[in-house]
């Protein structure tokens, strides 16, 4: 998920030519006071203009309780954004009070269920709470992390192992997966530190994370060969697909690939490497289908 | 030694025979940095020469001075291969009577060698003379105060002009040797405080392209080059100084290891990323017209295997021994292509000369494969266009074209669009890439034009290809 400005109109034209999962528009920690307004303006026309293809679309919405908030869940709703990510999220109640504003806007125009969550967690309490949090609504897809508010929350700062933040984050995988949803590790803004980068996202995806949030279009090659799978995993998946396939034709709910039944865990895991395999763009989505 | 050559400025200008209405002639191996031009012109305007034709290998944004100059009818004729910053903007907006001719790097020096383009008095920049004339771009004692490396654009002006003058800012003694410029063509050494400031070619360091944009835009080309046929042992390779083109050169140097694979030469304008590969071992030879910056320039002056050519060795359309026609491969820029595939690289959008032509079209044409590497939007300008602003490179010439929304093949060169197809290169229609570009920016209106011409493009066969008109 690649973080992008909601105020730098040059970036948010061509963000997806760089071939990144998801996009975040972002229209709060780094769009100021004062322009606040136009990018909300600029988000809106970006999402309803730019052809994204099969890019996710976020926005980061300000929080409910400032001016801003009400205004971004409006617009990006009439916009037709994918996901809202909810910045500084606290607690369960917080998820429903948004929910209840997209509801209301979905509403308006006929469009009701269309528009998902992502909270993010970026204090010490909202990692107690994430759990909560996590199966607040249904439109919630995922959690992510927001470590330089949490490590300031927990009065240390990040450092290049991340000790400060292991608890939030086995707690943030284990939360998604208690609530079956996803979830995305923290930003790293060092974009001339590649290795500590690498080190960074082999950590995640080892703790179960789904995904990385990234600043530039310079880390997507390094998430995408660390998350990728090998050559054997991937061919792997695809027997086991191909067996899932010939069972359904038969009419069979027995899944076996060489004579060895297959059980339930290993047809998940066959798919999740075949969704990262074509999310890291060794194969084609057509050549699954 | 008698030494009747060596005079100032004035004397060797009196000594040319120059008068009102004659050629003059300057290269521009200093680019931005370059002194003569200006020191020249001023000192002509002193003496009261009027009406002369300036004919350069390229004039750029320190030549503003010239513009006091059109309008005090010094000069009232331009050639050059490009034109930038104010003084463009002027000519641009209909500041001279007399429209600027634009040849390429290779017309200029065949339309010199034939005649077309005659030359008066040539005033030629060395960064090392000696008192017969014996001039170099490169340094040759302790006192040198510059250094611009090859003087191939230098050489035709030397060799043909009727009469020579060499400014320099390092007087050597005799022999100054290995020389670019000979003695035997040059009749007056002038010595001056500065001829150009060499730091204004360009850095010298070698700083890899973070701008995500010529990341992507040289992936892109550097999968097309090893994909397209051309990349095999013994090729050869052109490359310009954008951003994209430069790290392009990074990954093609890394499929050059992995695969084993070595070029028989570089051409054309030499950076410090192919004096690298040169000395990895990767690049036989560097045939070098132009060096673009100091570590070019310094390897030029040490190195026997980098040699400099001339603007007619290099690019001559006339001249079957150019080194174009032994070129395979080259990656060039563009302000716009249009669905011709059709370049341009002279004329803004807007209709504002701001930029060369170059070695554009006389590469594009004789390469082997031309690849023009092109941000689909600048900004809010489209690159991809349904008619380029100005014609200068003939889509006839242009095989690829790679933007960060997709790559597009000439549909005259159907093989190439096989390998880069069987290769998972996603191939569109340059249409498509043209309809991108308009759905995201809108349809620009029509540039406020004028009658009058204010510039010609000649093609580098001697004919005239597009004509330049004033933006109001």
């Amino acid at each position: 998920m690649m973080f992008v400005p909601g105020n730098n109109p040059g970036m948010m034209a061509d963000a997806h030519i760089y071939g990144p999962d998801s996009i975040m528009l972002d229209l709060e920690d780094s769009v100021t006071m004062a322009e606040k307004d136009a990018a909300r303006l600029l988000v809106y026309h970006a999402l309803k203009s730019i052809d994204y293809g099969d890019t996710e679309m976020v926005v980061r919405i300000n929080p409910l309780s400032t001016p801003y908030g009400r205004k971004d869940v409006e617009a990006v709703v009439k916009a037709g954004v994918d996901v809202i990510r909810m910045p500084k999220t606290e607690t369960a109640g917080e998820v429903r009070e948004l929910e209840a504003e997209i509801l209301k806007v979905e509403q308006e125009i006929g469009a009701v269920g269309r528009t998902q969550i992502m909270a993010a967690i970026e204090s010490a309490l909202g990692i107690v709470n994430a759990y909560e949090i996590a199966k607040a609504s249904d439109r919630m897809m995922g959690i992510a992390l927001g470590a330089e508010d949490y490590s300031a929350n927990l009065k240390t700062q990040r450092t290049p192992g991340g000790a400060e933040l292991l608890l939030a984050r086995e707690t943030i995988v284990v939360a998604a997966r208690a609530a079956g949803i996803a979830c995305f590790d923290t930003v790293y803004s060092n974009l001339d530190d590649m290795e500590t980068f690498r080190k960074e996202v082999e950590l995640i995806k080892t703790l179960g994370f789904d995904g990385k949030s990234i600043i530039n279009p310079r880390q997507i090659e390094v998430v995408n060969e660390v998350f990728a799978p090998s050559q054997k995993d991937i061919e792997k998946a695809l027997r086991i697909i191909a067996a899932i396939k010939e069972a359904q034709q038969r009419g069979s709910g027995v899944i076996s690939v060489n004579g060895k039944m297959v059980d339930r865990p290993v047809v998940i895991r066959a798919e999740r490497t075949i969704a990262l395999a074509v999310a890291s763009g060794i194969i084609a989505k057509e050549d699954v289908l | 030694m008698r030494n009747t050559k060596v005079v100032s400025l004035e004397e060797a200008i009196r000594r040319s025979g120059l008068q009102d209405g004659m050629t003059i002639s300057f290269h521009h191996h200093f680019r931005g940095g370059d002194k003569v031009v200006n020191l020249v012109v001023a000192k002509l305007a002193e003496m009261g020469f009027k009406d002369l034709h300036l004919a350069a290998s390229s004039l750029s944004d320190v030549h503003a001075p010239l513009i006091g100059h059109i309008k005090a009818g010094v000069i009232t004729r331009i050639s050059t291969s490009g034109l930038r910053g104010e003084l463009a903007e002027e000519i641009s907006h209909g500041l001279m009577e007399h429209p600027v001719v634009f040849r390429s790097h290779g017309g200029r020096g065949s339309a010199i060698a034939s005649g077309e383009l005659h030359i008066d008095v040539a005033f030629l920049g060395a960064s090392s003379c000696d008192p017969l004339g014996n001039a170099s771009g490169c340094p040759r004692s302790d006192s040198a105060k510059s250094i611009c490396g090859s003087l191939g654009y230098a050489l035709p002006d030397a060799r043909y002009a009727d009469h020579v003058v060499v400014l320099t800012d390092d007087l050597v003694d005799y022999p100054n040797v290995p020389k670019s410029i000979s003695a035997c063509d040059v009749e007056s050494v002038v010595v001056v405080d500065s001829v150009g400031d060499s730091s204004k070619i360009s850095s010298g360091a070698i700083r890899d392209s973070k701008n995500p944009r010529d990341i992507l835009l040289a992936q892109q080309a550097a999968r097309v080059i090893i994909n397209s046929g051309y990349f095999k042992d013994g090729f050869s390779i052109q490359t310009g100084t954008g951003g994209a083109s430069l790290a392009a050169v990074k990954y093609i140097r890394e499929s050059m290891l992995e695969r084993g694979i070595k070029a028989s030469f570089a051409l054309g304008g030499i950076t410090a990323h192919m004096v690298k590969l040169h000395e990895e071992g990767l690049i036989g030879r560097l045939v070098d017209v132009q060096s673009f910056d100091k570590v070019a320039a310094e390897s030029l002056a040490h190195d026997q295997f980098h040699q400099e050519v001339s603007a007619v060795e290099y690019a001559s359309a006339d001249h079957s021994g150019s080194a174009v026609h032994a070129l395979d491969i080259v990656i060039l820029s563009a302000l716009e292509v249009d669905t011709d595939f059709n370049v341009n690289v002279l004329v803004g959008s807007d209709g504002i000369i701001r930029g060369a032509i170059g070695g554009h079209p006389d590469t594009a044409e004789d390469s082997a494969l031309s690849i023009i590497v092109v941000p689909l939007l600048r900004g809010r300008i489209p690159c991809v266009v349904p008619k380029v602003t100005t014609l200068v490179t003939p889509g006839a010439g242009v095989d690829v074209v790679v933007t960060e929304y997709g790559i597009a093949v000439n549909p005259r060169r159907p093989e190439i669009a096989e390998r880069l197809a069987t290769a998972g290169l996603k191939i569109l229609d340059i249409k498509e890439l043209s309809d991108k570009a308009r759905s995201i920016i809108g349809k620009p209106d029509p540039l406020p034009s004028g009658e009058k011409v204010v510039g010609i493009v000649m093609d580098r066969h001697g004919r005239v290809l597009d004509e330049i008109h004033e933006v109001k």
